[in-house]
């Protein structure tokens, strides 16, 4: 903002609500790290307080670490989400070209189907995608999370992405197709790079929703080959009694992956949200 | 080499029909403008040239054979875009040299190609800067050198200087002309301009609403229009066209240009009011509301100094005058 434009008390009335709403959103996480680092007994008389010299206790992490397959399954998690991310993104980019650049028989009616997964959640298909893992024998292996997981992120992806392909000019694709450029080294070395932030806004919002689910690793791949961090951490949660020590650093630790992740997308990601909005 | 035929070329998005059979002939090392009203096909039409679009039917021809099979990079040609549309992530080399390498040329053949083009764009400085680093005028300077480094039998231009300002525009068509003397190529011009069609063109194309109206040298269009159309399309400001009852004539239309007319103040065919008056310097327009011809513009050459209100009298120029029938269609005499 220029100077002009700027006003003191406008601007920190916007700061002290950003602040204020950035505290609200972080405090429940700043809560589930602080209490991982303590005691059970400091966990449940003052959750609120931080971890003092005697409350101070790394139980949850080492029995998190105790239970020896943990490794494992931050392994499968990192594996699923990324390979769904890569597929997501590939497939969803290539579609929204076809759609977007192509005119074809049935590229609206094409365009609508694809969308439909966007109003209608693929957990209500969960019995039918569970007779087809079984009946190709994928059940119990990260292959069947990956590709119920592509399936759940390419609607939107298509739908974001071809918007935004819409955007990319005519002029330039069409200077390429008269140097000789192949429509996939259009695609790949005009089209997507000028994509770029909507794919990373794509991105973290496919990736996310993958991380944290629950339920298809529980009904599809609940083997403890390949189990992920979310599963895994259902172990300390019995029905008696709850280890919340291991349950807190369980879920501190699921953190850190797709806050690298998230870092990795973030500069990109801001581009994609705002140039919406700007423009 | 260079020559460019169009058989009865068709062209329908859906039910729209939008170019309604074209037939053209163009020699080599001719330079053919295409004018006509926004959203009468001329970019289509130079789409379906460069194959950037097929046509419904009908034949294109460069140098003799057909092309509509062939894809835009073998056609041999080159097209400069109004968006300049040049790759961004390239620097000015790798955007003019990009469409060599593609075609397998070797790199040393590249390397003189683009050392001749910059130099007749003088883009020297800037050949290691990206698209992004560049004003407007220079980014079309190297998308016309992308353009002449592939030596093409045809140039394409999709009104190259639309997004450019007026001084520029003046610049860039300078430099396009002289383009097309130093390398005597066939060059097929799209533009909505009438000074760009007028100056740079050996002939003009008219389209309206994708058919061609007429074809011509510049001054045959102005001092013979085939139509109304064209008639009212190629001179500015635009013909005036009376009802031909009004002035005792069997035409239904009669046309006259602002240019073609003199006021006096006493003496005159017209007795009329000036309504309004625009001072160009170079030249002066009064629009006058005449008793018998009804409103007309007159283009007055140098300063003239007339208020709105004032009373003239208008007498156009005896042979200046363009007599169309009922159909539009000039008649003669
Ligand atoms: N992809 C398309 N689908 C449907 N209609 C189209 C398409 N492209 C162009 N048209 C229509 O074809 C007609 C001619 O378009 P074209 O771009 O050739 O016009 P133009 O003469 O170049 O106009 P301008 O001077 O505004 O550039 C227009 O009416 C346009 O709406
Ligand atoms: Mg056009």
């Amino acid at each position: 903002m220029t100077a002009a434009r700027a006003s003191l008390g406008r601007t920190a009335a916007a700061h002290a609500i950003l602040i204020a709403y950035t505290l609200i959103a972080l405090f429940p996480v700043l809560l589930i790290v602080i209490n991982s680092f303590k005691s059970r007994n400091a966990i449940f008389r003052e959750p609120l307080m931080p971890p003092t010299a005697e409350t101070f206790d790394l139980v949850g992490y080492t029995t998190v670490w105790g239970q020896g397959n943990f490794i494992g399954y931050f392994g499968n998690s990192l594996t699923v989400t990324v390979a769904s991310l890569f597929f997501v993104l590939l497939f969803g980019a290539m579609a929204a070209f076809a759609l977007s650049e192509y005119r074809f028989r049935g590229n609206t009616m094409m365009g609508l189907y694809l969308a439909l997964g966007i109003m209608i959640p693929i957990r209500l298909g969960t019995v039918a995608i569970l007779q087809l893992m079984v009946a190709s024998g994928l059940v119990n292996t990260l292959t069947a999370l990956i590709l119920v997981y592509t399936a759940q992120g390419l609607p939107l992806s298509i739908f974001i992405l071809s918007e935004f392909m819409k955007q990319v000019s005519d002029d330039l694709k069409n200077a390429g197709r008269i140097d000789g450029l192949s429509e996939y080294r259009i695609f790949f070395r005009l089209v997507l790079p000028l994509v770029r932030p909507a794919m990373a806004t794509v991105a973290v919002f496919t990736m996310i929703p993958i991380w944290n689910d629950l339920w298809f690793p529980l009904i599809l791949a609940p083997s403890e080959q390949t189990k992920t961090v979310t599963l895994g951490a259902q172990i300390f949660i019995g029905q008696f009694v709850t280890n919340w020590n291991a349950v807190l650093a369980a879920l501190s630790l699921a953190i850190v992956p797709v806050l690298v992740l998230y870092l990795i997308f973030s500069r990109q990601l801001i581009r994609g949200i705002t140039s919406g909005a700007v423009k | 080499m260079g020559s460019l035929v169009i058989q009865n070329v068709q062209k329908s998005f859906g039910k729209v029909e939008v170019l309604k059979g074209i037939d053209l002939d163009v020699k080599d090392g001719e330079f053919v403008v295409f004018v006509g009203p926004s959203g009468c096909g001329k970019s289509t039409l130079l789409r379906i040239i460069a194959g950037l679009e097929d046509a419904s039917s009908g034949a294109v021809l460069i140098d003799g054979a057909n092309v509509i099979n062939t894809p835009p990079a073998k056609r041999g040609i080159a097209m400069v875009f109004q968006t300049y549309a040049l790759y961004p992530h390239l620097n000015v080399r790798d955007n003019m040299s990009l469409g060599l390498k593609q075609a397998g040329t070797a790199a040393d053949v590249i390397a003189t190609r683009i050392a001749s083009a910059s130099a007749m764009l003088s883009l020297d400085p800037y050949l290691a800067r990206r698209p992004a680093e560049l004003s407007g005028g220079q980014r079309q300077r190297v998308a016309i050198g992308r353009a002449v480094v592939r030596e093409p039998k045809l140039f394409l231009f999709d009104e190259p200087l639309s997004n450019l300002d007026a001084a520029l525009r003046v610049n860039t068509r300078l430099e396009i002309a002289q383009l097309h003397r130093r390398l005597k190529a066939t060059m097929i011009y799209v533009t909505h301009d009438q000074v760009e069609a007028m100056t740079l063109a050996d002939k003009i194309v008219v389209l309206n609403a994708g058919q061609i109206e007429q074809i011509g040298a510049p001054m045959e269009l102005y001092n013979a229009p085939a139509n109304e159309f064209v008639a009212g399309f190629i001179g500015s400001p635009k013909m005036n066209f009376i009802d031909g009852a009004r002035l005792g004539e069997t035409a239904k239309t009669i046309g006259v240009r602002p240019e073609h007319i003199t006021v006096d103040p006493a003496n005159g065919d017209w007795k009329g009011t000036v309504v309004h008056a625009e001072h160009l310097g170079a030249d002066t327009n009064v629009y006058l509301d005449c008793e018998k011809a009804g409103l007309i513009t007159v283009r007055i050459f140098g300063e003239y100094r007339v208020e709105p209100g004032a009373t003239l009298c208008a007498t156009p120029h005896p042979g200046k005058l363009f007599r169309f029938g009922a159909d539009g269609k000039r008649l003669a005499g």
